[in-house]
Formats: structure tokens, C-alpha cells, sequence
């Protein structure tokens, strides 16, 4: 019901929203739970398990049962609290966990079997047999349970994240945050103050207090517009400081755009602030408890605070005839707002016996409600008081067990709060979080008075930590009322009372929890689920361990309180990956190339972050093996070309680049002659290979190192990490040119002919013999020439300044088909590269030794080298290490598998028998036949022997031969050739 | 988190890659023997408390940095350049 | 007679305008890593001085002006931006060509800060982060130079290979800005 003359709301400005398909009217100002109490809509959701019809329980992001689905299709969010969630025109909300409808729900039937659904229902239950677990009972179940759900559509909001910097972080805005931000804002400190909701002021717009002799919102409102006029200051309002991370790091979502239907493209829903501050404030206020009591849950109960937070904001009244009930002065000034609003009071029920009497409204006191009815909402409630029990008609229950201090980001880093007897409740435990003060409700102090001048102290102390002077600043005057409290945890009685409303979780769950010996609060929230929601308990969580350490017989403060952990409210998924939907958060690395090999239908595929084409089909070429196939006989017949330049390439220069390079590699580089290339291998320190790849001399204190595509960030920050933290008074540098250069193989017997008339020289092997390299210019552009080959092929690596890749490529490629060759891809080199017993990545894999690959004598005897000491570790060059063979097929499958085990050929292929495994297979076009390469144990010595290949995933078996690994030209005639 | 670096000053700890305890840095001469070369490379503390460990500002300036931390608070206490700590 | 063509790294992608900030490719000249040899680092910041006129940079500071700039790049490098490098260089440093390694934009417009601010880990706004200033750290997930050269306006560096991802990555944080009142 909405009252005349109250609230925040703008009463010239109504908003049509749509809930459950029904047409309603709220204003500018309210939130989708405002505007439905103010239509009378009490019901607006079924709980979890039971599907018990509820109300709206508070006026915060604490709600626990007011859950709605907004929107529809790819864009459709479920669990919405309909306490955050603003209406504007077009907002179409759904209830949510209901069949067919809110108001006739059919799982409502689990409500009349909750007696045998209590706490480990579940556990006990679906035990037998095993195998229906997942597939009947966990399908069943979750059907049954569950809020809302996604569309399973691809969801089309954009996310942001973004960084931000400042000295002071203000976590709340109300009073005490207010109070700290204009105190620092004052000192010229570079301050952020955050809240989550729409408008700042916290309690101040929901209470009527006055602030120096002002109505509070005003107060707030006259703060807020100082704090907006200073440079210093920055507002982040629909901001939730979700996490309290290390160094001043915090986690806050900002929710952009839910509360309007514009959408402009390309605008971010959220924004996942990641702040860093020097110091920081907590005014994060409190959050109110319900009190449990027999089905304290129907529509129309709801926290005082809401109450009074829904009539003072939002000018609703939560019922026309209320009543109120708790054990603080809250109930009062709850009677008081609502009767000033001209609403009817029907009691007050004060379970404290010395509550104050009052003229105006009726007190029960020393009394306690022990029950209500009333089918879809609240009809009436039943009192307890010494003389009896009375039943009293209403549509409202405004309760209050108390108030919790919002301690959640003070125990993100480990931190314990306190247990304080005279408020009943926890508190921030100081230096919880390195930087963090505490003012305010959050920190149990609770009258205005005393948030304004925690405020302005909490500032004071992180000024003083900045360095900044405080100014001075009076303190307003308000309201300094003492809070006094008796415990009012849960009424006895009969039936159920509700402790965690959002997974109905009631006051008997947490004793047959005790009873059943999960005494320890951790224990008892997972066999309970309480405090398991999307709420994460702070509805329930103190009155669930006050009546656990009752049940267990200990104190509150022996008991404890589970861990609070980020983040303070539910983040959608999206604003956590924000910029990784789609393609993915990774960059993109393309060669100078790629546009050509796209252009010519190249299947594109990931080596590292680099996109490297597989094959060119050409036309007429149905399968990639015909295309793979082709280019490889083209390489071996004619002349292919391949971009190689996305292999690390390091510059390497210094009067020490020898001495280093020695120090790095297994064999020596400080004696390779100038204008000459050579392979190396490089160890871990454990011994065991790291990478490989070719080094040219460039100059007499200058090296280019290449290393593989997938090894080059590894490879670099290995040296990085050699040169500073091994032998940092070594004189050498490292540069990566990998993207300097554009570097493309030319391979196969006409690639001198291909490369003729290109150079400003001529290739013979006298001046360019095999594993030379120099200087040249490629058609009057200073380019760089190797001869080197990783096909077995007469071959070169040309490279261009990366600006010339494009073009150079198209002339090679119109070069290479003139000559009868063309392009190959990765299948190809692949191909050409285990023809020829050449080792990738796929034998190198961290587990393999010099020795395994065949390349011991490699390990240089002359120097130290990284590595060198642990790779002569006996065990790595025993008898049965499986060792770098070739395999060939003899039997009647033909068919090698890479990943495949291997066994003796009369052995039963099992664990205990395997004599190795394939890393590398592919069909052979030039030895027409499938071949692999293989690590079996003292494989060398077994060249001529017949082994089997098992392989039990595909179910394929194949006898071997077990060959030299250089299928093709071991004499290496044709690369000299 | 976050480290700082001797030459960036402080960052974000994405910008870091970690490498492990920085008894990485105190190789041992090649016949310095089993033990050694065996604490060298496998043996590592597990400390709860203060520990040093290697790294390496992969996503700024490159350097190789020591960073002396709790364990247990989170606290960082130091951080020194790899080529300048003294082991 | 075969011609070898260049092509510039974002030739395609840029020029782009969002809102108020916008991005262009820059023709910066030649890109030379240098990287002072042990104890030459003041004698190459003289050799600097001499022959292109402005010192060696300090860390996270850039040297020189507009057309010839030295830009700190790391623990052991700066880049000289803009002029052929002199030979006397080589006395002192490692010297690398590097002109074709990376993708030089332009981001400028009043709100150039607020899209940075959703790509780099670093405070780059003006009071912390001034003309001359450089940072190297990430960009989204790259990793990137950028520096301030103007009041609005900054000049970013990534690996060449990687202009889409950072022309896209622009984008989307220039769309995010601009679509805020």
C-alpha cells in the first residue's frame, strides 16, 4: 500500500513493469520489491526445497527469498533479488522455482513430506544402489530443486572489467561512510566511496533520524553534492565491494546497466572493478536478524528494518494492520514511523519484560510470537505471553532479532571477528584486513551519532597512514540512543521455524544435526546446507551457531562462525570472465602470411597463441592426407615454402654471448664460426631436455638463437633467468626478434633455383654450403639467409623485415608453382620431419634425456652446461631406458597410433610388460608406408626386432619392426646436395 | 596481490610469473656432490612463515626478482633483483 | 621484375574513432632496441645525447621528443624511436633492429585514460602518470609499452603479430567508455 506523502520516490514519474505477465505501476525510484508490496504482491517467489510460498524478507542484497527471473531470451537472468533490481518501463520479471504457477505450485506436495525431508535427508536416503547416483537421483533431484534458470543460449550482455586506483576506498555510504569520505575528501585524499545501491545515504534513507537538525536523506544528500564538487573524489553508486584481496587489492561490481531497458551496443551490463587502494574504510552497516518462530516464513513477515526501509524510502506500507515483534527499541521506533504514516498498529510484542510502555500502541510485554496462518500470506499470528497464548489478525510482522555487523570482507583474508556479549553479535576483529579501519554499524556501533564519528575517526586513521593532514571537522549532531538487547534467537515450540529461509533449513535441522554429532559449525553447515544459498547465510548464520552452541552446550564464542568468503553477494559468471566470452581472453598472434593461407582455404590451426595453416587444399582434393600428401612429395621432388616465423627467434650479443650460449646449451657455440649455424640442445637443470632448435653465428659477439614456436616465452625467460640469477656479471643481452623478422622455409631440390635472381648473390656451396647463414638482400631489402633444413631437403630459411613478409610470400609462392611446388603446412613438415627422424615437442615432452633421443654425445665433456650434472645421474643412462627408435608396420595392420604402448610381440599387452610408447606417427607418401617414431626400452639396440603395438583406447594392435628413426636419406646426402 | 618490482615499482601480481623458491639461485659447482645437487633441484621448505621465492616480471620489465613473504599473512616484506640478491 | 612491398602492421584496422577517444596507426620511423654492454650505460646516454640528443631514459620514464624518442623498455633495453641509429651506438650497446616488431598506435581523446583503465593494470591517470612516463605492463593480455605523449593522447606498442587482438581489445574498452554518460 503506498502511502501519501512518504518516501524518496518520484511520484511524477510512474514506470509499467511487468511481473509474471501481469501489468503493475511503480515510480522512478523504487525496486521491483517496493513496487509489488506497494501493489499489494506479497507473494513473490517458493522456497528451495519446499516450495513453500514467500514474501519479501528485507530491503536489501541480503534477500534471501524475493528471487526473480528478468528478461527473456539469450539475455534472460535468473535469481535476481527483487530487492536490487530497479523497475523502469519494459521490465518484465517472472517468479521463479514454481509449476505451473506462483500462486499453485505442485511441488508444493515436498511440503507435506517435510517431515522426512529434514537435514541429511538426502545423504541418507539416495544411498542405494550406487549406480542410480548419477543417473536417477542427481537428475531427479535437481529437476526438483534449483532456482532460476539460464536460457542455455549464448549469453549476448557484454561485460567489462576495469582498473582502478586510489589512497582511501570507502566501503558503504551511509553515515559512517558519508562521514569518512568527506573527511578524507577535505584532507585532498584521493578517495572512491562505493555502495551498492542505486542512492547513497544507507539507513539514512530508510530511517526518519535527523542529522544537525535536517532529515537524514537530506543531511546525505547536502554530503553527497560536497563530495561530488571535489576532484578528489570519485562516487561509485550500484557498486558492491564484493572482495578483500591482498595488498589493498578489492573486487567491486558495478552494476551498469540493470536498471534501464537502454542497451546502447556495445555497453557493458557490468563493470568487475578491480580497486587498489592504499587504505581503506568499512562502513558497510548491518544487516537485521529474523527470529525464528513456527512458520515465520509466510508472506507478510518480514525484518522491522525492511519495513521501516520500505515506508521511509520507498513510501510503501509492507501490510495495512501490523504488527511488530522482537527484543530491541527498533520494534518502537518501527511502531512510531508506521503510526506517524498514519498505518495501524495492532501490537507490539517485546520479548524484553522491561520493554518501555508507550500511549500510542498497544505492548506485549515479556511476550514472544510462537506461530502464524494464513494460506498465500499472513492472516494472523499466535502470542505466547505468561498468561497464554492470543491470537492477534494481521497482514505484517515486522520482527527484529537484532543486527548483525556486516563483518564479510574483515574474514576474506583469514580474518576471525568477535564475539561481543552486550550487542550479541560479531564484530571486526582490528587488523583483519592490512589498511582496513571500521566505523559504523559494521563495526556494532550502532546509534547515528556514533557512525558519524567512527566515521570521521576511520578516515582520521587512514589520513594519518597516508600521510595527509585531517581537517577539522565537527561532528553533526543526531540521535545517540543505546542499544539494548536480549538474546531472541528462536521461540520453543512445536513445528518448524525457519532459520535459512532461501534452502529451508529450520531451528530442528541444526539440533538433529547436533544430535547426530556435527558439532562443529562447519559440520553442521554442510549437513544442514544452512548459510549454503545464494544469501550465504547472512540471514541465518548467527541465530544457526547461537542455537548450535546452545544444543552442544558451549558459548557462542567457542562455537565460531563459518568462514565468510568472496564474494559479498552473488557475481554473475559473466563479470567475472569479462572480455573471454566468444573467442577467448588470449591474443591473437597471426603471421605476416595468414591473410594468403586463408585466402587459399588453409585450415587454420593454434601452435601457442600463433595461427599456423595445416594444409592448402587444392582442388579436386577431398581428404587433408591427399593435400598433405602432394605437398610432401612436392618438398622431396620440387621446392615448398612454409612460414617458419613464428619460431622464437633471440638476439643474443655481448663480448660473453659464447661463454653464455656454452653455459646454456649442451655442446659448444663459442667455437661455431662466424657465418655458420648449429643445432643445440638445452637442458633443464634436472637434466632432462628442454628445447632444441639451430643458433647462427651472426657476428663475433653476436648469436641468433631459434627456438621452437611453443618454447619461445619458456626459452626466454629460462635465459633472462640464467644470465641475472646464475651468472649475472656475464656481459651478454637478450632481444627477441621473433616478430622482427618475417622467415619463411624454402625446401627441396629446386630451392636454390627458387631463390636465384631474388638475391643480390648467388647460392653455391662453396659460398653457402649446408648450415651456412649471412647477410643478403632479398630484391634490394636487407634480409637474412640460413641453410639450414628441417626436412632433409637441400633447403633455406629466408628472412625479411616483417613489413615485406606479405609480399615475399606471394613471390615465393608464384616462384615455388612455377617450379612445380607450392606451399606446405604443418601436416607436411610434420611429415617431412619424422621421415627424417627429426624430434618436436612430441619426443622432447620433459620427461626425455640426451641419451633418450639418441643425442648423448651431444653433452659436451669440455664444459659445465645447465643440466649436464643431474643428465649424468646413472639411472638416466641405465639399461632399459626407453630410448628414440623408428617403427614400421609389418603385419597385417598397417596402422600406427601415436600414444600407443608397445610390447615384445608374445608379451600380454599390460602395464607390467610395456616396453614403451609412439609419440609421433604419420604415413610416409616418400616410404609409402604409416611410420613412427617411439621411445622403447634399449630401443637402439633392438633395431631388426619385432615388437607389438597395442592400442587399447582405439582397440588396435600392429607388429613393428623397430628401425633406425632416419626413415629417409641417413647418409644426408640431399641436404648437402 | 601484489609485488614490487626494484625497477617498476608496485604491480599487480598478473603481471608476474612465479618460479619457486629461490634456492634456485644457489647452484652448486658441478662435483659438489649428490646431496647437494639433490637439495639444489628436488628439496624444497614448505614453510609456514617467511619464504623467498623467484619471480620473474614477465608482463612489465623483465627482471628476475626475489620476494621475501609470509606464507601466512600474505605479507610481502621484500623484493630485490635476482642479479643482486645475495643468497 | 619482382618488387618486395611493405605493409604497415595494422594496415586494415585503423584509423578508428569511438565516441570521443580515437586510435591511429603511427609511422613512428625506426624501432631500435638498444641495451648498454656492462658499465657503458653512461657512456651510451653521452653517444645518445650526441648524436640523437637525448639522454638514455631512466626506468619508466622516455627521453627526447616527438620524431626521436627513447623509450625505457626494461631491465636492460630502451628503444630509440624515430632516427636511424647512430653507428657510435654499437660502441656501447647491443643494437637491434626492431622497426618491424611492433605495432605503434595512437590513443587519444579526453577519455583516452578511462579505456586504458579497462586494459592496463597500471594508474595511468594524469597525476600519477605524466607526459614522458612509460610503462611497460599488460594490455588486456598482452604485453605493452605505452607511453603518455600528450595530454590526452598515449602511444602503445604491442608485438606486431598482435595488432588485431589489440585493435580489438581497443575497441571494446573504447565502446565501453563511450557508451557511459
Amino acid at each position: 500500500m503506498r502511502i501519501n506523502g512518504k518516501g524518496l520516490i518520484d511520484r511524477s514519474k510512474p514506470v509499467p513493469f511487468v511481473f509474471d505477465g501481469i501489468s503493475y505501476s511503480g515510480f522512478e525510484g523504487d525496486t521491483l520489491a517496493s513496487a509489488l508490496l506497494a501493489n499489494e504482491q506479497r507473494l513473490m517467489g517458493r522456497s528451495f526445497k519446499y516450495h513453500r510460498p514467500r514474501g519479501v524478507l528485507t530491503a536489501g542484497s541480503e534477500e534471501p527469498n524475493a528471487l526473480m527471473t528478468v528478461g527473456s531470451g539469450p539475455t534472460q537472468e535468473p535469481n535476481v533479488r527483487a530487492t536490487m533490481q530497479e523497475i523502469y518501463p519494459g521490465l518484465e520479471a517472472r517468479s521463479q522455482n514454481r509449476w505451473p504457477s506462483l500462486n499453485f505450485d505442485l511441488l508444493s506436495l515436498n511440503d507435506l513430506a517435510a517431515p522426512f525431508l529434514g537435514a541429511g535427508f538426502y545423504y541418507k536416503t539416495f544411498m542405494w544402489p550406487k549406480s542410480f547416483w548419477e543417473k536417477v537421483y542427481e537428475p531427479a533431484i535437481r529437476r526438483a530443486a534449483g532456482l532460476g534458470a539460464l536460457s542455455g543460449r549464448d549469453n549476448t550482455d557484454k561485460y567489462e572489467s576495469a582498473y582502478a586506483f586510489c589512497d582511501l576506498l570507502v566501503i558503504g555510504a551511509g553515515p559512517a561512510g558519508l562521514m569518512a569520505a568527506l573527511t578524507a575528501g577535505r584532507a585532498g585524499a584521493d578517495v572512491i566511496l562505493a555502495d551498492e545501491s542505486n542512492r547513497m545515504g544507507g539507513r539514512l534513507l530508510a530511517e526518519t533520524y535527523e542529522i544537525d537538525g535536517k532529515p537524514g536523506n537530506v543531511w546525505a544528500d547536502e554530503v553527497l553534492a560536497e563530495l561530488k564538487s571535489m576532484d578528489n573524489v570519485r562516487l561509485m553508486t550500484r557498486t558492491t565491494v564484493a572482495g578483500a584481496y591482498d595488498q589493498g587489492t578489492f573486487a567491486a561490481v558495478e552494476r551498469v546497466l540493470h536498471h534501464t531497458e537502454r542497451r546502447p551496443n556495445g555497453a557493458p551490463l557490468e563493470t568487475y572493478w578491480r580497486i587498489v587502494a592504499k587504505r581503506s574504510v568499512l562502513a558497510a552497516g548491518a544487516l537485521e536478524r529474523p527470529v525464528a518462530f513456527r512458520d515465520n516464513d509466510r508472506p507478510g513477515i518480514m525484518t522491522a528494518g525492511a519495513v521501516r526501509a520500505y515506508l521511509n524510502r520507498w513510501g510503501v506500507s509492507a501490510g495495512r494492520n501490523v504488527t511488530i515483534f522482537g527484543n530491541t527499541d527498533d520494534i518502537h521506533r518501527t511502531a512510531r514511523d508506521l503510526l506517524d504514516a498514519g498505518v495501524h498498529v495492532a501490537a507490539v510484542i517485546d520479548s524484553r519484560h522491561d520493554a518501555p510502555l508507550s500511549k500510542d500502541y498497544q505492548v506485549l510485554r515479556g511476550a514472544q510470537v510462537c506461530g502464524s496462518s494464513g494460506r498465500k500470506g499472513l492472516e494472523s499470528i499466535t502470542v505466547r505471553r505468561p498468561s497464554g497464548e492470543e491470537r492477534i489478525h494481521t497482514d505484517c510482522l515486522a520482527m527484529t532479532g537484532g543486527w548483525n555487523p556486516s563483518v564479510h570482507l574483515t574474514c576474506h583474508m583469514n580474518g576471525r571477528p568477535t564475539w561481543r556479549r552486550d550487542i550479541e553479535a560479531f564484530v571486526p576483529t582490528p587488523g583483519s584486513v592490512p589498511g582496513m579501519s571500521i566505523a559504523g554499524a559494521c563495526n556494532g556501533s550502532f546509534s547515528t551519532s556514533a557512525c558519524l564519528r567512527e566515521g570521521i575517526a576511520a578516515a582520521g586513521e587512514a589520513l594519518e597512514g597516508l600521510g595527509l593532514t585531517a581537517p577539522d571537522i565537527a561532528l553533526p549532531v543526531a540521535e545517540d540512543a543505546s542499544y539494548e538487547i536480549t538474546q531472541l534467537w528462536a521461540v520453543p515450540g512445536k513445528g518448524r521455524a525457519w532459520l535459512d529461509f532461501q534452502n529451508d533449513v529450520t531451528v530442528k535441522d541444526v539440533k538433529q544435526a547436533a544430535t547426530e554429532n556435527f558439532r562443529s559449525v562447519e559440520h553442521m553447515k554442510r549437513y544442514t546446507t544452512q548459510g549454503m544459498a545464494t544469501d550465504q547465510g547472512k540471514n541465518s548464520n548467527v541465530a544457526a551457531l547461537a542455537i548450535l552452541a546452545d544444543a552442544t552446550g558451549r558459548g557462542i564464542p567457542e562455537t565460531g562462525t563459518t568462514t565468510f568468503r568472496p564474494p559479498y553477494s552473488p557475481i554473475a559468471i559473466g563479470a567475472y570472465g569479462a572480455g573471454a566470452e566468444g573467442e577467448g581472453f588470449k591474443p591473437q598472434r597471426f603471421t605476416t602470411s595468414h591473410k594468403a593461407s586463408v585466402a587459399r582455404n588453409a585450415p587454420m590451426i593454434e601452435a601457442g597463441l600463433w595461427y599456423r595453416p595445416s594444409y592448402f587444399p587444392k582442388t579436386g582434393e577431398t581428404t587433408w592426407r591427399e593435400s598433405c600428401d602432394r605437398e610432401v612429395k612436392q618438398v622431396r621432388d620440387a621446392v615448398g615454402v612454409c612460414d617458419v616465423s613464428t619460431l622464437g627467434k633471440i638476439d643474443i650479443q655481448g663480448p660473453d654471448a659464447g661463454k653464455f650460449l656454452d653455459f646454456v646449451y649442451t655442446n659448444m657455440f663459442s667455437t661455431l664460426k662466424v657465418g655458420r649455424v648449429r643445432y643445440g640442445l638445452m637442458l633443464r637443470e634436472d637434466g632432462y631436455v628442454m628445447d632444441d632448435g639451430t643458433t647462427a653465428r651472426l657476428g663475433e659477439n653476436h648469436y641468433l638463437m631459434t627456438t621452437t614456436t611453443a618454447a619461445a616465452g619458456e626459452v626466454m625467460k629460462h635465459l633472462e633467468f640464467v644470465h641475472q640469477g646464475l651468472c649475472p656479471d656475464l656481459d651478454v643481452s637478450f632481444t627477441s626478434v621473433t616478430e622482427q623478422w618475417a622467415q619463411f622455409a624454402v625446401a627441396g631440390p629446386k630451392s636454390r633455383e627458387l631463390l636465384s635472381g631474388l638475391l643480390d648473390q648467388t647460392l653455391d656451396d662453396e659460398s653457402w654450403p649446408f648450415m651456412a647463414c649471412g647477410q643478403v638482400e632479398v630484391l634490394g631489402v636487407k634480409g637474412r639467409l640460413f641453410r639450414i633444413s628441417f626436412s632433409g631437403e637441400h633447403a633455406y630459411e629466408i628472412a625479411v623485415p616483417a613489413r615485406y613478409g606479405a609480399s615475399l610470400f606471394d613471390i615465393l609462392i608464384e616462384r615455388a608453382e612455377a617450379l612445380g611446388g607450392g606451399l606446405y603446412g604443418m601436416e607436411a613438415l610434420n611429415v617431412l620431419r619424422i621421415e627424417k627422424g627429426f624430434i618436436t615437442h612430441a619426443e622432447i615432452h620433459g620427461r626425455t634425456t640426451a641419451y633418450d633421443i639418441g643425442m648423448g654425445r651431444m653433452v659436451s665433456q669440455k664444459k659445465d652446461c645447465i643440466g649436464k650434472t643431474m643428465s649424468e645421474r646413472p639411472g638416466l643412462e641405465e639399461a632399459g631406458r626407453e630410448r628414440l627408435v623408428g617403427l614400421k608396420p609389418i603385419g597385417e595392420s598397417r596402422q600406427l597410433l601415436a600414444g600407443a604402448h608397445l610390447y615384445n610381440e608374445e608379451a600380454e599387452p599390460v602395464r607390467t610388460s610395456d616396453q614403451g610408447y609412439i609419440t609421433s606417427v604419420c604415413y610416409s607418401p616418400t616410404l609409402e608406408t604409416m611410420i613412427g617414431l617411439a621411445f622403447l626400452a634399449d630401443g637402439p639396440d633392438r633395431e631388426g626386432e619385432v615388437v607389438k603395438m597395442v592400442d587399447h583406447l582405439r582397440g588396435v594392435t600392429t607388429l613393428c619392426e623397430v628401425v633406425n628413426p632416419v626413415f629417409f636419406d641417413p647418409e644426408g646426402g640431399r641436404v648437402r646436395g | 596481490m601484489r609485488i614490487t618490482c626494484p625497477h617498476c615499482g608496485e604491480r599487480d601480481r598478473r603481471e608476474f610469473y612465479y618460479r619457486g623458491a629461490a634456492v634456485d639461485l644457489e647452484r652448486p659447482a658441478p662435483d659438489a656432490g649428490e646431496e647437494a645437487w639433490d637439495n639444489f633441484v628436488y628439496l624444497r621448505d614448505n614453510p609456514a612463515g617467511v619464504t623467498r621465492d623467484l619471480w620473474y616480471h614477465e608482463g612489465g620489465c623483465g627482471a628476475w626478482i626475489v620476494v621475501t613473504r609470509d606464507t601466512v599473512t600474505h605479507e610481502v616484506l621484500k623484493t630485490e633483483l635476482a642479479s643482486e640478491a645475495k643468497s | 621484375m619482382d618488387k618486395l612491398i611493405a605493409k604497415t602492421a595494422c594496415a586494415g584496422l585503423l584509423p578508428l574513432t569511438v565516441g570521443s577517444v580515437s586510435v591511429s596507426e603511427e609511422d613512428v620511423g625506426a624501432i631500435t632496441s638498444v641495451s648498454p654492454l656492462k658499465g657503458q650505460k653512461k657512456a651510451l646516454s653521452d653517444a645518445l645525447k650526441a648524436a640523437h640528443g637525448m639522454a638514455y631514459p631512466a626506468a619508466n620514464r622516455a627521453t627526447g621528443k616527438s620524431g626521436a624518442r627513447a623509450v625505457w623498455l626494461g631491465h636492460s633495453h630502451a628503444m630509440l624511436i624515430g632516427p636511424e641509429p647512430d653507428a657510435s651506438l654499437e660502441k656501447h650497446a647491443a643494437v637491434v633492429d626492431q622497426s618491424d616488431a611492433w605495432a605503434v598506435v595512437r590513443l587519444e581523446g579526453d577519455r583516452a585514460e578511462q579505456v586504458l583503465a579497462r586494459l592496463v593494470p597500471v594508474d595511468l591517470r594524469s597525476g600519477h602518470f605524466k607526459r614522458g612516463h612509460t610503462v611497460r605492463s599488460l594490455l588486456f593480455h598482452m604485453t605493452a609499452s605505452i607511453t603518455r605523449v600528450g595530454e590526452n593522447a598515449f602511444q602503445i606498442m604491442v608485438f606486431r603479430s598482435m595488432a588485431e587482438t589489440l585493435v580489438h581489445d581497443l575497441k571494446r574498452a573504447m565502446e565501453g567508455v563511450a557508451t557511459r554518460g
